[in-house]
């Protein structure tokens, strides 16, 4: 009995880190899943999807380049911020509920594991002491700090429903209530979309693309950065545009996610998980391709706008669902 | 009273009430005439949805015409003549700056809670199971409220009022299913007088100040002439 619960334990655990492998290893596919589509949106010859995947193993082989001046804290950042992006993928599912690493972290400690990898960023971007990295860290805190009660009003809207902040609880529990039209469910949809959209520094908020000194956000930070700490810090930001994805998929779209380590259901877990996720990011390149970038000084309505969704989320479902 | 306890027609209910509440609250912070006029038309379609979904919940057939006279007059009439008015008038594309709109819209928030807390009384005695959406239909008039007090131009003011009265509808068919009929029309007609006698006074407005901005009303004609000299009206005395 004791080593039979013993082996549930390391299947379990070896799922888990599967599931994480997956998750990195897929994550610059989607990137450059994104990429073609875009290319082929807006009529350019597109890059095969495995571009991203090449990129990341040249910059892996290149020698670095480091700034007289930098700091441990330069060095060190690329890897802080892998990292935690990693932590944070564990602990969201993928293909599985319920494994071991959802109790790593809830869905408030995610939002910290971005917000530390965000700091370290911004840090490093002002160890160097160029002016573009102190633009762009002040730039980047300016968006964050509007981002960040946006999504945790989202969370608290989701958690209310959920009744738990665990990520992997929550998701199981939207999948026992079946169909149910929830409004607030709906505006935390979009408030979490634009927010996710402000945070991977995507159009109309960033644009990944450029590398113009007046519109660049993210860019700006790490500018200094080459090489291997460059590879770094670009995966972790496919990484977690991909948790975003799935992040939205897991909350409002759970259906097909495997709850049990059957391999029927994990196969049917991995071919719904892919299918959502594209279909996800087809959604992402459209609203790339028919808005434009705004003006810096607009992300904040923007994203008091994406604030606002959240709030009526929060208060729709205290209103309208629970009643008094 | 628990959304899953509810029916999938009463549930879409409740989600067309919070995309009514939505709609207000773009009207709040939209600053442009020509999008505030086509909130308004989606408000009114909106709630028409509503009152047609409650029709088929409580089998109130007295509802589709209450439905049918919102989209005749909410959507169709009332738009249009707004519409046309602020084209021949030739401010369609006229933006009006709203200062603080964060904060507009955050006031709007502390409403809906406001009207939560007052509703709370007679959801507490209603038994309709739309009794959830009264304390947002009570949202919808104080936010059409908010919309008249904190918009300058005439033609925002002249939504809020509309929206008011979309709010009031709303409540009336979510709290008891609908207000007699007869009451209903002659709502329904006062509004139509309503919206041609504020194209009137669009009218006079701009012909005495050259624009629509209400705020024009506040000052009093006398203070703006030249103040006659006290030494002119004492030559004139013998």
């Amino acid at each position: 009995m004791n080593s039979l619960a013993m082996s549930s334990l390391t299947i379990a655990w070896v799922m888990a880190a599967l599931q994480t492998l997956i998750f990195i290893a897929a994550a610059p596919l989607m990137a450059g899943w994104v990429k073609r589509l875009k290319c082929h949106m807006q009529n350019r010859a597109a890059p095969a999807v495995w571009q991203p995947y090449r990129d990341l193993a040249k910059l892996m082989r290149k020698d670095m380049v480091l700034a007289e001046n930098a700091s441990w804290l330069f060095r060190a950042t690329p890897y802080i911020v892998f990292g935690a992006t990693l932590l944070a993928a564990a602990a969201v599912p993928l293909v599985v509920v319920h494994l071991p690493t959802a109790a790593i972290a809830d869905l408030i400690v995610l939002v910290g594991f971005f917000a530390l990898a965000r700091f370290f960023t911004a840090l490093a971007a002002l160890d160097i002491g160029t002016a573009f990295g102190g633009m762009g860290a002040s730039r980047e805190m300016t968006v964050a700090a509007l981002a960040e009660p946006a999504m945790l009003m989202v969370v608290f809207t989701l958690a209310m429903t959920a009744g738990t902040t665990n990520l992997s609880t929550a998701t199981e529990a939207v999948l026992q209530a079946g169909v149910v039209l929830r409004p607030s469910f709906l505006f935390a949809l979009f408030a979490l979309a634009m927010v996710a959209v402000a945070e991977c520094g995507r159009i109309p908020v960033d644009n990944p693309a450029t590398h113009l000194e007046l519109t660049m956000l993210h860019e700006a930070m790490i500018l200094e950065y080459g090489g291997r700490h460059l590879a770094l810090i670009e995966w972790a930001a496919q990484i977690k545009l991909m948790i975003y994805a799935v992040l939205i998929v897991d909350f409002f779209f759970p259906w097909g996610i495997a709850r049990d380590f059957n391999a029927v259901s994990l196969t049917i877990g991995v071919i719904a998980g892919t299918a959502k996720v594209m279909l996800l990011a087809m959604l992402l390149v459209v609203w790339e391709t028919v808005l434009a970038k705004i003006r810096l000084f607009r992300a904040p309505q923007f994203l008091g706008f994406a604030f606002l969704l959240a709030l009526l989320g929060m208060l729709t479902s205290v209103v309208l669902e629970t009643g008094s | 009273m628990e959304l899953t306890t509810l029916g999938l027609y009463n549930q879409a209910i409740i989600v067309f009430a919070a995309l009514v509440l939505f709609t207000s609250f773009v009207m709040l912070a939209q600053p442009r005439i020509q999008p505030l006029i086509y909130t308004f038309a989606w408000q009114g379609l909106l709630l028409a949805v509503v009152i047609v979904l409650a029709a088929i919940v409580s089998n109130h057939p007295h509802l589709y015409i209450s439905a049918a006279l919102t989209v005749v007059l909410k959507v169709g009439l009332i738009p249009w003549l707004l519409y046309r008015l602020s084209i021949r008038l030739n401010m369609n594309y006229e933006t009006e700056t709203i200062t603080h709109p964060s904060m507009l819209l955050l006031s709007g928030a502390g409403l809906v809670v406001f009207s939560y807390f007052i509703a709370a009384p007679i959801v507490h005695l209603s038994g309709l199971a739309t009794r959830n959406t009264i304390a947002v239909s009570i949202a919808v008039e104080l936010l059409g409220m908010l919309i008249m007090i904190a918009r300058k131009t005439a033609m925002a003011q002249v939504i809020g009022f509309m929206s008011i009265e979309n709010g009031l509808f709303f409540a009336a068919v979510v709290s008891t299913y609908g207000m007699p009929l007869i009451v209903e029309l002659g709502v329904a007609f006062d509004v139509m007088v309503a919206s041609i006698l504020f194209g009137v006074f669009f009218f006079h407005l701009r012909d005495s100040f050259d624009s629509l901005d209400v705020s024009h009303l506040n000052r009093l004609s006398e203070t703006d002439e030249a103040m006659p000299l006290p030494e002119a009206a004492e030559v004139k005395q013998p």
